[in-house]
C-alpha cells in the first residue's frame, strides 16, 4: 500500500550544444544538403565529432514518499530545473524513468499563459485551465483565488495595466489553488514583494502540511529550511547529497565557499561566474584572502575588530579604468555591504593601471557586524570590456563583543554598529 | 496501483496519437479556442469587418481581372459567387495553415513552463477559423438573395463534411509546419508564399474544367479541389456532385492529417528544449 509517490530511476536528460548560432534556418540546412548531398552519410562515419554533448542530469536514483516535502538544492546548472521540467513533463528524459502517483501540479515561474489583452477574470479562467483545472473547478475556487491575490477591484481590467506585483499575485494565487496531489514548485517566491512572499510561504506551508508531496526547488536557503523536512542536494547532475535539510543545507552552503580564508586561482578558475569576455582576457583573479587587523587569514571575527578583504590580480594590458567591488552578502545573497575601490578619491589616480600584478584592499571597519555568518562577492571590471564575478566566495563568522562588558547580548541583528548616543534631560519632575 | 499512475520515460517507436490524453484534455483547446477567440473579436467591430472585408475585396478583385479581364467560365454561376464560394473555404484553409504553423512559436512561453498535450494548440486553430468562416459565410447568403441563388438542400448534409474535409487538411498540414517553424525559424516566412502560391493550384478562381483531363488528376491530389468543386455544385444546385474526385480529397485530407500529427508527435519531445 505504502508506495512513493514519486519514483525516479536511473534518470538522465542529455543536451547537445550547438556552437553556432540561435536558431537554425531550413536555408541553410537545405544549402547544406545542395552543396554537399552526401554529407549526411559521411557524417556517420566520422561519428558525432562535432557536436558537444552535455549531461544536464545523469543517474539520478530517488524515491519520494507521499506526504513528503523534499527541497532540491543546488548552484546554478546544477540540473534542478531540468529534473522538475521532467518530472512536470515538460520535456522528455534521455534515459530512464519516472514513475508519478497522483495528479501533478507544476508551478514553474508564475504568471507564464497570461495573455496582456485579457481581464483578470478571463486570465484567471485560461491559466487555470491550462495548469489543469477543470471549468467547474475554477468557478468553484474562483471567489478564493481572487479573495487571495487581492486584486479584486481590477478584475475586469486588461492584465496589461496590472503592475508587474499585481500579475504575479494574481498569477500565484490561480496556480496555489491547483489543490494536486503532487506539487512541483520552482523558485515562485523570488517575486512579489516582502509581504506577498510570506504569504506564498504560508500557503506553501498549508500545501504541505495537507499531506500532499511537495517538490520545491530553491535557492532560498532560509524558504527550504522553514518547509523541508528532506533535502537534495544536486551538484552537475548528479544527487551529491540526500538527508536531513539542516545537514544538507549547511553542507551546500560551505561547499559552496572555502572556510580558509582564501581562496586561490585555481579554485577561482572553478568558481568564476558570468564572465563577460569582449576579446582575449584583460585581468585574472589570482587570490582573494580574508584577513585581521594583524594581516594573518582569519575566518572568524570578533565584532571589535576590522575585516580586510583583499583580491590579488594580474592586469595582463594597460586597463583604464578598473574598478574592484566588495560585497558582503547574508545567506540568502541580500547584500549587506557594497563597496567600490574607486568610492575614494584617492583610489582614483589609480583608476589607470599598468600592466602587472596589484593587490587591493578594502578594510570594513570594527564594531559593524552583529553575530552572524557571512559571505564574500568580488567583482573585478575592466569597465565596459570585462566583469568578473565571483558569488559567495568565501564566508566568515562575526562574533560579537559586546560595546561594554556588561551588556554583550542583542546581537542578532545582520549590523550591529556602535552609533553615536546622545541623552538629554528635558525636564526635571520633582 | 492507483489509477492515475503516470510513467515518463523516452519515447521509442511508433507513434501514438495519444487520443485519449487530448479528451482529457479537451477544455484546454476549448480554452485556448476562447481565449484567442477573445483577443481577436475584443474590439468587436473592427474584427467583424475585418472577416468581411478580406474575401470581398478579393472577390472583386479576381472578379475584375479574371471574371471580367480575363473571361474566364465560371460553371453557369455569376462570377462573384463562383470565385467567393471557393474564397470562403480556401480562407478558411490558409487562415488554419497560417494560424497553426505560427501558434507553437506564439506560445513559446506556455510550452517551456507547462505540460498539457502539444496537439491542443495547432488544433485549436481549426476552431478559431470557424468564426471567420461563419462571418464570411453569412455574405455568401446575401449574395445568394442577391443574384437569386437557390442552393440545393443537400447543402445542409454536405456542408459539414466539407468543412472537415478542409479541416483535417489543413489542420494536418498545420501541425506538421508548427513543428517544423519550432526547428528551423524561417519556415515562418516560407508558409505564406507556399500558400500565395496554392491559391494558384486550386480551382478557387477557376473551375476545374478549365483544365484539361489528363492533367485534372494532378490538381485533384490536392484536397482543396474536390471540396471547392462539390461546394459549387450544392450552392449553383445544379449538376451531380464528383464523387470520385471529392474520394480523392476525403482520403488524401485523411492522410495529410495523420502524416501531420504524426510527425508533430514525434518531435514534440524536443520542442521545451530548443523552442
Amino acid at each position: 500500500m505504502h508506495k512513493a509517490a514519486i519514483q525516479i530511476k536511473g534518470l538522465s536528460k542529455k543536451y547537445n550544444i550547438s556552437h553556432q548560432r540561435n536558431y537554425l534556418a531550413l536555408r541553410d540546412s537545405l544549402e547544406g544538403l545542395l552543396k554537399n548531398p552526401f554529407a549526411f552519410l559521411k557524417r556517420k562515419n566520422k561519428g558525432l565529432l562535432e557536436k558537444e554533448v552535455f549531461w544536464a542530469l545523469k543517474d539520478i536514483c530517488l524515491e519520494i514518499k507521499k506526504g513528503e516535502v523534499v527541497g532540491i538544492i543546488g548552484r546554478n546548472g546544477a540540473g534542478k530545473t531540468t529534473f522538475l521540467k521532467i518530472i512536470s513533463r515538460i520535456t522528455c528524459p534521455t534515459q530512464g524513468e519516472v514513475i508519478l502517483r497522483g495528479r501533478v501540479g507544476s508551478l514553474l515561474e508564475v504568471g507564464t499563459g497570461f495573455h496582456p489583452e485579457l481581464t483578470g477574470r478571463e486570465n484567471i479562467y485560461f491559466n487555470g485551465s491550462i495548469l489543469g483545472m477543470r471549468k467547474k473547478e475554477i468557478d468553484k475556487k474562483f471567489d478564493q483565488i481572487v479573495e487571495f491575490s487581492g486584486v479584486e477591484k481590477f478584475l475586469d481590467t486588461p492584465v496589461k495595466r496590472f503592475s508587474s506585483g499585481m500579475q504575479v499575485r494574481l498569477a500565484f494565487s490561480v496556480a496555489a489553488h491547483l489543490d494536486p496531489e503532487i506539487l512541483l514548485v520552482d523558485e515562485v517566491l523570488a517575486v512579489g514583494d516582502a509581504q506577498f512572499q510570506k504569504k506564498c510561504l504560508g500557503k506553501m506551508k498549508d500545501v504541505s502540511q495537507g499531506g500532499r508531496t511537495v517538490l520545491f526547488v530553491s535557492h532560498n536557503m532560509t524558504a527550504v529550511r522553514n518547509l523541508c523536512k528532506r533535502t537534495v542536494l544536486l551538484e552537475s547532475g548528479r544527487v551529491a547529497m540526500d538527508g536531513p535539510t539542516e545537514l544538507v543545507t549547511a553542507a551546500y552552503l560551505d561547499q559552496n565557499l572555502s572556510l580558509k580564508g582564501f581562496v586561490d586561482e585555481k579554485e577561482i578558475s572553478g568558481k568564476l561566474e558570468g564572465v563577460v569576455r569582449r576579446r582575449s582576457p584583460t585581468i585574472l583573479l589570482k587570490k582573494v584572502t580574508l584577513l585581521n587587523s594583524q594581516g594573518a587569514l582569519c575566518n572568524a571575527f570578533r565584532s571589535d575588530e576590522p575585516v580586510v578583504v583583499s583580491v590579488l590580480y594580474e592586469c595582463l594590458e594597460d586597463i583604464a579604468d578598473l574598478r574592484v567591488v566588495v560585497q558582503v552578502v547574508d545567506e540568502d545573497n541580500n547584500p549587506v555591504i557594497i563597496s567600490q575601490n574607486s568610492d575614494r578619491e584617492e583610489e582614483s589616480e589609480l583608476y589607470l593601471r599598468k600592466r602587472g600584478l596589484y593587490e587591493s584592499f578594502c578594510l570594513i571597519p570594527a564594531n559593524l557586524f552583529g553575530q552572524k555568518r557571512f559571505y564574500i562577492s568580488v567583482h573585478l571590471l575592466n569597465l565596459k570590456i570585462e566583469h568578473l564575478i565571483l558569488n559567495k566566495i568565501l564566508s566568515f563568522d562575526v562574533n560579537f563583543q559586546g560595546f561594554n562588558l556588561q551588556h554583550g547580548e542583542w546581537a542578532e541583528s545582520i549590523l550591529r554598529p556602535m552609533l553615536d548616543w546622545k541623552t538629554i534631560l528635558r525636564e526635571a519632575r520633582g | 496501483m492507483s489509477e492515475n499512475n503516470l510513467v515518463i520515460s523516452p519515447r521509442r517507436g511508433w507513434v501514438n496519437i495519444g487520443i485519449k490524453e487530448l479528451w482529457r484534455y479537451r477544455e484546454v483547446i476549448y480554452f485556448f479556442v476562447w481565449r484567442d477567440i477573445k483577443v481577436r473579436y475584443k474590439q468587436t467591430l473592427i474584427g467583424v469587418l475585418w472577416a468581411l472585408f478580406q474575401p470581398l475585396v478579393a472577390m472583386l478583385i479576381f472578379t475584375v481581372f479574371f471574371g471580367r479581364f480575363a473571361r474566364i467560365p465560371s460553371a453557369d454561376m455569376p462570377y462573384p459567387v463562383f470565385v467567393y464560394t471557393g474564397l470562403v473555404l480556401w480562407n478558411y484553409f490558409s487562415f488554419v495553415l497560417t494560424h497553426a504553423s505560427e501558434s507553437m512559436v506564439s506560445n513559446s512561453g506556455i510550452i517551456q513552463k507547462i505540460y498539457f498535450p502539444r496537439l491542443a494548440i495547432p488544433l485549436s486553430s481549426c476552431f478559431i477559423g470557424m468564426v471567420d468562416f461563419a462571418i464570411s459565410f453569412i455574405l455568401l447568403f446575401g449574395m445568394m438573395i442577391y443574384y437569386r441563388f437557390l442552393p440545393s438542400i443537400e447543402i445542409i448534409i454536405y456542408l459539414p463534411l466539407l468543412i472537415g474535409i478542409t479541416m483535417l487538411a489543413s489542420a494536418g498540414l498545420g501541425c506538421f509546419f508548427a513543428a517544423l517553424n519550432v526547428k528551423y525559424r524561417d519556415v515562418r516566412y516560407a508558409v505564406p508564399f507556399l500558400i500565395q502560391m496554392s491559391l494558384f493550384l486550386t480551382p478557387v478562381i477557376y473551375p476545374l474544367s478549365m483544365l484539361s483531363e489528363k492533367y485534372r488528376w494532378v490538381l485533384l491530389l490536392n484536397p482543396m479541389s474536390g471540396v471547392i468543386e462539390t461546394s459549387r455544385v450544392l450552392i449553383s444546385g445544379k449538376g451531380p456532385i464528383d464523387w470520385p474526385a471529392l474520394s480523392i480529397s476525403i482520403l488524401v485530407s485523411i492522410l495529410l492529417f495523420a502524416w501531420g500529427v504524426a510527425y508533430f508527435r514525434k518531435t514534440e519531445d524536443y520542442f521545451a528544449d530548443i523552442i
